[in-house]
C-alpha cells in the first residue's frame, strides 16, 4: 500500500508554489493583454525566449540578475512584434502569436548549439539565489513552505497584488478594462486604444519572459530545449479559470501547480510515468471545456480596432 | 441658406468622404450657431452619421475643412474632439455594460492622480448629475438600466466632458413618447444654457417640434438649411426624399376571418435564463394584422422566437389551425406555413456572403419545386425563378449572382420579403420589418404586409416604431415586461405610451 503521507507532505506544497510561479506570471501577462482586447497565445514562445536569453546572459556575465532582466526584455520585445503585427497591421492575432511560438522553438536549439555546442541543453550556469523570509525562517512548518525559494516566487506574489491594484484601482486599469470590453466606447470616451494595447501586450511578454527566467534560472540553472513544456498554454487555462482576474488567477495557478507537483511525486510510486505526466494537461482540457464553470471573457477580445 | 449674423460655432465646408463603393459625403456644407438646436435630417444612408462622425474625429474626411468659432481645426480622433468641447451621443450607446454609471461617465476623463477610488468618482458624478438636473444612480451597472436611462448617462457623460457642442444621433429611437418629451425638455434647457445641439433624425415630427433650424442631406449631398418656423412637413419631405410621399395607411377591419393563431398562456425564458414572456395569450385571425407595440427588450424577441420555432416555451400552447406549435423546430414551423421576417436581417434573415439567388431560396431549397430526383438543386429552374423574383420585388442588384452583402439594407430586406412568397403560407411574423430602411423601402415592405393580409394571410407585426404599428394594425397589443395587454379599439399615442411603460405615469 502506498503511504499517502509519503506523497503529501509540506515539501509538496513548497513545490506547488514553485510550479505555480511560471503559470501565474504568464497568466497575469495574459490578463493584461486580453483585458485590453488582444489575444496572446504566444506566451509559450515568449517564455521560452526569456528562459534562453536569461541563461545565455548568466553564462556570459555570470550574473543571474542580469539574466533575469534580459529575459524579461527579450520577452517584451517578442511581444512587441506581436503587438506591432496585430495592432498596427490588424494581423490575425492567433497567427502572429503562433509565429512567435514556432520561432522560439526553432531559434533556441540553433543558438544553443552555437553557444554550448549542444542543441538539447546549455551548460550549467549561475542560477538565482534562494531566499528566505527573515521572520518566518524560525517558524517550523511555514518556513518549509515559504522558503527557501527563488526570488521569482516572491516577485510573483508582488506582481499579482500589483496587477490587481493596477487593473481595479487606477485610472489606467479602467482604460485597460474598457478597451477590452467595448473598444469603440473606450475610444469615443477619449481613451488611447493603441497605446493601451501596446503597453498591455508588452507587459504580457515581460511577464512571460520572467516566467521563463524562473524556470531556467530560479529552478534549474540551465536551459534545455522545450523546457517550458506547454506552460505558456497552461497559463492561458489558468487565466481563463481565473476569470481574467489576478487574485483568482493565483488561486487557479496554485491548483495547476499542485497537480504539477503531485505528478512528479506520483512518478516515483510505480505507476507508468506517462499517466501522472498527463495530469496537468487533463486539468487544462477540463478547464477549457468549461467543466468547472464557464468564464466570461472580455467582450471585444481579439477584435482589431482602427 | 438663411442669413445669420452670429458667427457659426461649427462650420464644415466642402466635406467629402468616400468609402469603398460609396460616396458618403459629397462636398457637404454644414454650419450651426451657438445656442440653437439644429436638426440634421435625411434618410438612412444620406450621410448624416458619417458627417457627424467626421466632426467627432471618428473618420477623417478625404477633403474639406472644419472651422470651430471661425478657426480651422483638425479633428483626428475623439479625444481631440472632446478637447475641443464637442460631445456625441451615438445611436448605439457607447457605454460599457459591466461597469457602473460613474465609471462610464469618468472614463478617459478621470480625476487626476494615480489611484481611482470608486467612492470618490461616484460622489463626483452624483454631484455633477445633481447640478445638471439629471436623475441617475452613479453606482448602477449599465447593463441593469433601461435604454432611456442609458441615454441620460450618455448625455451626462458628454456634459461631464464640458462639451459645448452636443451631437445626438437618432436619440429618440430608443424612447417612448413620454421619454421623448422628457428628452426634449432637457435639450431645450441645455440650449437655453447656451449649448449648441445637433440633432440627427429621420423623423420629421421630431425635427419640427424641437429644432430651430434644420439641414437636409440626401444621398451624401447638402440639399439646404431651413428655419423651422418658416417650413412645414411637406417641404422637408420633399427636400429629404426628392418627391412627395404619401405614407401608407390602412383602414382598420373588424376581425371576421377564421381563427388562425391562438397563443395560450405562453411563458418563455431568455438566453440569460430570466423569464422574458409570462402568460402571453392572444388570437390572430385570417386577413388580420395584429400589432405588437412596446419598447425593445420587453419580450418581443422571445415572443417571435417562440412562434417561429427558434425558442422552446417553458409552458403554454401555440395553436395554429388546431395544431400545437410549441417547441417544434423552425423547419416544422415553415412546413406549417409560418413565415418570418427576422428582426436582425444580418443574423437571421440572410447569409451575407451568399448570392442573392441563394438567399432567395434559402430555407425552401428542399422543396420539391427546387429539387430534382437525386435531391440535386435544379439550377436551371432556380435561375429563372430567381430572375422573376428580382423583377417582381424590384430588388436592385447587378445580377442574381451578386453577393448579398453588397446590396443596400432596403434591397436585402426585399430579398427577405420576397422569400416569404416561396411557399403556401398562413401566417407571417414580421419583426421590426422596416428597421434601418429608407422611406421608399419601408413603404414597400409595409405595402407587401398589407397585400398579404388582403390575401387572407394572418400577420403579426412586431415593431418598435409606434407610427408603423398604428398605421398598419387592425388591433394593437402592448408588450411590457413580458406581459401582453390588449388596447382599446383606437388607442392614442399617449395611451400606448403609458402601456409601454407598464401604465405608470411617474418614472425615475
Amino acid at each position: 500500500m502506498i503511504d499517502i503521507w509519503n506523497i503529501v507532505d509540506i515539501a509538496l506544497f513548497a513545490a506547488m508554489l514553485r510550479m505555480a510561479t511560471p503559470l501565474v506570471l504568464a497568466a497575469i501577462g495574459g490578463v493584461f493583454t486580453e483585458r485590453a482586447g488582444v489575444i496572446n497565445i504566444g506566451l509559450e514562445g515568449m517564455m521560452m525566449l526569456g528562459a534562453f536569453w536569461g541563461v545565455a546572459t548568466s553564462h556570459w556575465t555570470g550574473s543571474p540578475w542580469l539574466g533575469m532582466i534580459v529575459g524579461m526584455i527579450v520577452g517584451g520585445l517578442a511581444a512587441l512584434v506581436h503587438a506591432f503585427l496585430s495592432i498596427k497591421y490588424n494581423a490575425n492575432q492567433i497567427v502572429s502569436a503562433l509565429g512567435i511560438n514556432i520561432l522560439a522553438l526553432g531559434l533556441t536549439p540553433y543558438l544553443s548549439a552555437m553557444i554550448w555546442g549542444s542543441r538539447g541543453a546549455s551548460a550549467a550556469v549561475t542560477g538565482l539565489p534562494r531566499w528566505e523570509i527573515p521572520l518566518i525562517r524560525d517558524i517550523p512548518v511555514l518556513s518549509e513552505f515559504l522558503g527557501p525559494h527563488s526570488p521569482t516566487v516572491f516577485l510573483m506574489v508582488i506582481i499579482v497584488i500589483a496587477a490587481h491594484l493596477i487593473l481595479f484601482k487606477t485610472r489606467w486599469g479602467l482604460h485597460i478594462r474598457a478597451t477590452g470590453e467595448f473598444t469603440k466606447a473606450a475610444a469615443t470616451a477619449g481613451v488611447n486604444i493603441q497605446r493601451t494595447r501596446y503597453i498591455c501586450v508588452v507587459i504580457s511578454g515581460v511577464l512571460a519572459g520572467l516566467a521563463g527566467v524562473h524556470l531556467a534560472l530560479g529552478h534549474l540553472a540551465m536551459f534545455s530545449w522545450g523546457m517550458t513544456g506547454g506552460r505558456g498554454f497552461i497559463a492561458l487555462a489558468v487565466m481563463i479559470f481565473g476569470n481574467w482576474r489576478p487574485y483568482r488567477a493565483i488561486a487557479a495557478g496554485l491548483l495547476f501547480g499542485f497537480v504539477d507537483a503531485l505528478q512528479i511525486r506520483l512518478q516515483g510510486i510505480g505507476v507508468p510515468v506517462q499517466f501522472p505526466q498527463m495530469l496537468p494537461y487533463l486539468i487544462t482540457i477540463a478547464v477549457l471545456a468549461g467543466v468547472m464553470g464557464r468564464a466570461r471573457p472580455p467582450s471585444d477580445i481579439g477584435k482589431p480596432y482602427d | 441658406m438663411t442669413e445669420d449674423k452670429r458667427a457659426p460655432t461649427v462650420e464644415m465646408v466642402e466635406i467629402t468622404k468616400r468609402f469603398p463603393g460609396v460616396l458618403a459625403n459629397d462636398r457637404v456644407n454644414f454650419s450651426v450657431t451657438q445656442g440653437e438646436i439644429h436638426g440634421l435630417l435625411g434618410e438612412n444612408g444620406a450621410g448624416k452619421s458619417v458627417l457627424m462622425s467626421i466632426l467627432y474625429g471618428l473618420y477623417r474626411p478625404d477633403s474639406g475643412q472644419i472651422y470651430l468659432h471661425g478657426a480651422p481645426v483638425q479633428i483626428n480622433n475623439p479625444a481631440k474632439a472632446i478637447g475641443l468641447k464637442i460631445g456625441m451621443v451615438h445611436q448605439h450607446f457607447m457605454l460599457i455594460p459591466n461597469m457602473t454609471v460613474a465609471e462610464n461617465v469618468v472614463l478617459g476623463f478621470e480625476p487626476p492622480g494615480l489611484v481611482l477610488r470608486s467612492r470618490d468618482i461616484s460622489s463626483r458624478v452624483a454631484q455633477f448629475a445633481a447640478a445638471a438636473k439629471i436623475k441617475i444612480d452613479p453606482n448602477a451597472m449599465i447593463e441593469a438600466l433601461p435604454l432611456g436611462t442609458r441615454q441620460r448617462v450618455e448625455i451626462l457623460k458628454i456634459l461631464y466632458r464640458q462639451a459645448d457642442v452636443l451631437i445626438l444621433d437618432e436619440p429618440t429611437s430608443v424612447l417612448t413618447p413620454q421619454g421623448i418629451d422628457d428628452l426634449f425638455t432637457s435639450l431645450r434647457a441645455l440650449r437655453d444654457q447656451g449649448k449648441t445641439i445637433i440633432f440627427i433624425a429621420h423623423k420629421l415630427k421630431e425635427i419640427l417640434s424641437i429644432c430651430d433650424r434644420a439641414t437636409v442631406l440626401r444621398r451624401g449631398k447638402t440639399i439646404g438649411t431651413v428655419e423651422i418656423s418658416r417650413t412645414d412637413e411637406n417641404e422637408l419631405t420633399e427636400m429629404m426624399i426628392g418627391s412627395k410621399m404619401v405614407p401608407t395607411r390602412r383602414a382598420k377591419k373588424a376581425s371576421n376571418g377564421k381563427l388562425i393563431l391562438q397563443g395560450e398562456e405562453i411563458t418563455a425564458i431568455n438566453d440569460r435564463g430570466v423569464v422574458a414572456l409570462t402568460g402571453a395569450s392572444f388570437q390572430l385571425h385570417a386577413g388580420e394584422i395584429l400589432g405588437i407595440a412596446g419598447i425593445e427588450g420587453n419580450g418581443q424577441t422571445e415572443l417571435v422566437e417562440v412562434l417561429t420555432g427558434l425558442r422552446r416555451p417553458t409552458s403554454g400552447k401555440i395553436m395554429l389551425n388546431g395544431v400545437d406549435l410549441a417547441g417544434i423546430s423552425p423547419k416544422a414551423a415553415l412546413d406549417h406555413g409560418v413565415r418570418h421576417i427576422p428582426e436582425d436581417r444580418h443574423q437571421r434573415g440572410i447569409v451575407l456572403d451568399f448570392s442573392v439567388m441563394e438567399n432567395l431560396i434559402l430555407g425552401d431549397h428542399e422543396q420539391p419545386l427546387f429539387k430534382g430526383f437525386l435531391s440535386q438543386l435544379k439550377y436551371r429552374f432556380i435561375r429563372r425563378f430567381v430572375d422573376q423574383r428580382i423583377d417582381e420585388f424590384q430588388i436592385q442588384t447587378p445580377n442574381r449572382e451578386t453577393v448579398t452583402r453588397s446590396l443596400s439594407g432596403g434591397n436585402q430586406q426585399r430579398v427577405v420579403v420576397a422569400r416569404i412568397f416561396n411557399r403556401e403560407l398562413t401566417l407571417v411574423i414580421a419583426a421590426q420589418p422596416t428597421r434601418g430602411l429608407d422611406v421608399k423601402a419601408a413603404e414597400y415592405v409595409r405595402r407587401k404586409l398589407i397585400e398579404l393580409s388582403d390575401q387572407g394571410v394572418a400577420v403579426l407585426l412586431v415593431s418598435a416604431d409606434l407610427d408603423e404599428v398604428m398605421a398598419l394594425s387592425d388591433r394593437i397589443i402592448v408588450i411590457f415586461n413580458g406581459k401582453l395587454t390588449a388596447t382599446s379599439d383606437r388607442p392614442t399615442r399617449r395611451e400606448l405610451g403609458l402601456l409601454m411603460l407598464g401604465e405608470t405615469k411617474d418614472r425615475s
